[in-house]
């Protein structure tokens, strides 16, 4: 279904222009990360290319073959778990996916197994840790075997340990092929994670490069500032 | 001093008709929680579904619904039982069923009378777990029944509480009961129509002997609420 494509898309709400006319394709392959201060439009923009919100202005379309919402996924900022058992929150997701009921289990298990929530499998999904918590989003979501997985800062909420754990299982996801689309407003783990950059200020795409040159040549003068802690990002 | 005498022999001989489990009180209980079940159970089946509808739902009359819902939360129990007088009685719509004075002419009325209790309650419980749940359900991919199914189960230790106080209300009770039911001895007398009666006949015993079950029932029924909300909010977080 990838690449997906925006062009000149702009989404305002109560007169108030949050995303300002942005245009990208966004390839298979590499990690992208959208990276840009609190309130610069991440979650807007990403919810917009999710489908979860319509943008006011401009269009967006999947151009690939096999189109449509069944082969993407995302996990939220806060995930919403279920009150069931974590596997059964993995199931659910199958199930409304149209898996069929051998096969939802044994994908619920295996992808519980490889983000290392295999022992709490039964345990209610609301009591879990948040980092825990964030695992079980992220496998919930990866069972569906998506081409594409957004991910909305899915460790904004969490220690530095569960931030790395976290982030290892993202890049296993993406060398398993699924492509990454990540926000986060955290120059260190756009580092670590990101291949190339979207740079996000005010509702515009101000930047877009590879993540190497990102960081050592950027050349907007918002990135500029945003990478020399000038512009508020925590 | 003799007043004093007779309350307590009224109690004691209250006591006495439960501890004995005298036929006459047992088959007046019987008769409420049957016909106060039944209603519950049919308040439910209609009102849970309708309760997830209008939260999940967006319709033309969504919020004037919701408004009218709420206040018929308020139906004044004798209204109630007015109607469905009007509707079973021989000349009404519905005289042919014949049922006017039977326990499902109170069946009816008990079910009328809490079917917006249940709707009106389960929609707002749904709606705010709607609100935290929307995108994510959407973004699984599950389109409105789907989510409103979802509602329900997880929503489902907080419907059992408005579910009980449903089943409170339809027991706790008189004037619709009194109205459809007719209080007729061995046929359609329950617990609150046999307080009513036995109290102005002055037979105190076997009022104040319901009174204390039906309080005792009122209280277990709250306690069994607070106690499924309680247990399932550490469990389930
Ligand atoms: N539903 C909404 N209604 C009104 N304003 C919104 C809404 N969603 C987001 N905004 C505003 O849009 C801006 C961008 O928000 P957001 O995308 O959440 O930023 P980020 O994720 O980059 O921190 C913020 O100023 C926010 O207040
Ligand atoms: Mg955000």
């Amino acid at each position: 279904m990838l690449p997906l494509v925006l062009d000149t898309v702009s989404f305002a709400i109560n007169g108030r222009t949050i995303i300002d006319r942005v245009s990208v394709e966004i390839g298979a392959g590499p990690r992208t990360v959208i990276l840009g201060p609190n309130g610069a439009g991440k979650s807007v923009l990403m919810r917009l290319c999710h489908g979860l919100l319509r943008q006011t202005g401009g269009s967006i379309a999947w151009r690939g073959a096999n189109g449509g919402r069944q082969r993407q996924a995302m996990v939220f900022q806060r995930p919403v778990m279920l009150r069931r058992s974590a596997l059964a929150n993995v199931i659910y997701g199958l199930k409304v996916a149209g898996f069929s009921r051998t096969e939802r289990e044994l994908r619920a298990r295996d992808v519980l197994e490889v983000v290392g929530l295999a022992n709490v499998a039964e345990r209610p999904a609301r009591v879990l840790s948040g980092g825990e918590q964030q695992r079980l989003a992220l496998a919930r979501a990866w069972a569906l075997n998506p081409e594409v997985l957004f991910l909305d800062e899915p460790t904004a909420n969490l220690d530095p340990g569960a931030t790395r754990e976290l982030e290892t299982i993202i890049s296993q996801i993406n060398a398993g092929g699924t492509k990454i689309v990540m926000t986060t407003h955290n120059l260190g783990q756009a580092k670590r994670l990101g291949d190339e950059i979207l740079f996000l200020h005010q509702g515009r795409l101000v930047e877009r490069s590879p993540a190497d040159r990102f960081f050592q040549q950027p050349m907007s003068a918002e990135a500029i500032a945003f990478i020399k802690g000038e512009l508020p990002w925590s | 001093m003799s007043k004093m005498n007779d309350l307590t022999s009224a109690f004691t001989q209250a006591f006495g008709l439960i501890g004995r489990l005298d036929t006459e009180l047992l088959a007046i209980v019987g008769l409420s929680l049957e016909v106060s079940l039944t209603a519950v159970v049919l308040a439910s089946a209609l009102g849970l579904p309708i309760g997830a509808a209008i939260a999940v739902g967006r319709f033309r009359g969504r919020q004037p619904l919701i408004v009218v819902l709420n206040a018929l939360m308020g139906l004044p129990p004798v209204v109630v039982g007015l109607m469905v007088y009007l509707l079973l009685s021989r000349a009404g719509p519905l005289g042919q069923l014949g049922i006017l004075f039977t326990p499902a002419a109170m069946v009816v009325a008990q079910t009328i009378l809490i079917l917006p209790i249940v709707a009106a309650l389960s929609r707002q419980v749904i709606e705010d777990a709607w609100h935290e749940y929307r995108e994510q359900l959407r973004s699984l991919g599950a389109g409105p029944l789907t989510a409103a199914i979802t509602l329900l189960w997880d929503t489902r230790f907080s419907l059992v509480t408005i579910v009980l106080a449903g089943f409170g209300r339809a027991a706790a009770e008189v004037g619709a009961v009194m109205i459809v039911g007719g209080n007729i001895d061995g046929v359609t007398r329950v617990m609150t129509t046999a307080i009513a009666l036995e109290t102005s006949k002055g037979d105190l015993p076997l009022a104040l002997g319901l009174g204390v079950i039906l309080l005792s029932l009122v209280l277990a029924l709250n306690a069994a609420a607070y106690w499924v909300k309680e247990a399932a909010q550490r469990r389930y977080g």
